[in-house]
């Protein structure tokens, strides 16, 4: 009986993967949901911005993609410490495995950006705390990359890019805070818990849209992750079984 | 409760039709891309696991 639930059981690959399996189609189902909600809100229903027109309406890719961007960045410095500190076999597939998605929501993240800070400052970019922080973070997911791929042990390869991870893990309240600490051409943060700045409407769609880009995030790292770990499991008997009878699905 | 008054208010945006249109659009291509290169990277990764398989069995039952 003592068993029946127990955490530490799906940090064993054998038992993860068939669950992610399982998770994914609602990952994508209610992500489609919470996006189309958000498209919904965001570009049909919110008003008309009073200072930026129908300009602001960037707001609805831009900000989930940034938050998403620093987010993916902490939990695979999350995993990365876990798996330093613990040694575990899962830590490192998934750092791996989020690190795609991170690097294309920083990159999303700088592209929005650069399309909403022409008609609004007049310049695709600018040297701005704000901007730099986040150009460093996509520098960071693509270093990541490079470097783990470039070491040929895979546990070395993971300590490394692990190191690296937590050694970048700074940058994250940088980019967070700039907007607070130096004075920036980027406009503060639309929301706080306090009081928002913004439209009920225009909160919801860019909340909706949020959680679609996060369900979303979820379900591409949950795909990945299973892919490397069959390559990396390649030798175990668990992987050997499901692929030869046809399992893997 | 719908804020346009027509089709091509919508597409135009206000003026701003560029850069909104040019941030959802490179949002959808990414988002569509993505998963099918990860699709894609999985079925050739299991197909070259299964042929390995195999030839590790074929090599030790010899």
């Amino acid at each position: 009986m003592k068993d029946r639930f127990n955490l530490y059981r799906f940090a064993s690959p054998a038992v993860f993967y068939p669950l992610a399996g399982a998770l994914i189609p609602y990952f994508v189902a209610v992500s489609v949901v919470f996006g189309l909600a958000g498209l919904y809100l965001g570009m049909l229903v919110a008003p008309t911005d009073f200072q930026q027109g129908e300009g602001y309406r960037i707001i609805f890719i831009h900000v989930p993609a940034s938050w998403m961007s620093m987010f993916i960045y902490l939990v695979m410095a999350f995993w990365a410490a876990i798996g330093l500190a613990f040694n575990t076999r899962l830590s490192g597939m998934m750092a791996q495995a989020l690190a795609p998605t991170g690097a294309l929501m920083a990159f999303l993240s700088l592209w929005t950006g650069a399309l909403w800070g022409k008609p609004m400052w007049g310049a695709w970019w600018v040297w701005d705390a704000r901007l730099t922080s986040e150009l460093i973070l996509l520098f960071l997911y693509i270093g990541y990359m490079a470097l783990t791929a470039a070491i040929d042990d895979q546990r070395r390869a993971d300590k490394a890019g692990g190191l690296l991870l937590l050694v970048g893990v700074v940058n994250v309240p940088i980019i967070y805070f700039s907007v607070k600490w130096w004075n920036t051409l980027h406009q503060g943060s639309s929301v706080n818990l306090a009081k928002s700045s913004m439209a009920t409407t225009m909160l919801w769609g860019m909340l909706l849209m949020a959680m679609c880009f996060w369900m979303y995030s979820i379900a591409m790292a949950l795909m990945r992750v299973r892919t490397i770990m069959l390559e990396r499991e390649r030798h175990t008997d668990w992987v050997k079984n499901l692929l030869l009878s046809g399992d893997e699905k | 409760m719908i804020h346009w008054n027509s089709f091509s208010d919508f597409i135009a945006m206000g003026g701003y039709g560029l850069y909104v249109w040019g941030s959802f659009g490179a949002t959808a291509l990414i988002m569509a891309i993505e998963p099918i290169v990860v699709m894609r990277n999985r079925s050739s990764t299991i197909a070259r696991l299964k042929r390995q398989i195999r030839a590790e069995n074929r090599n030790t039952s010899e």
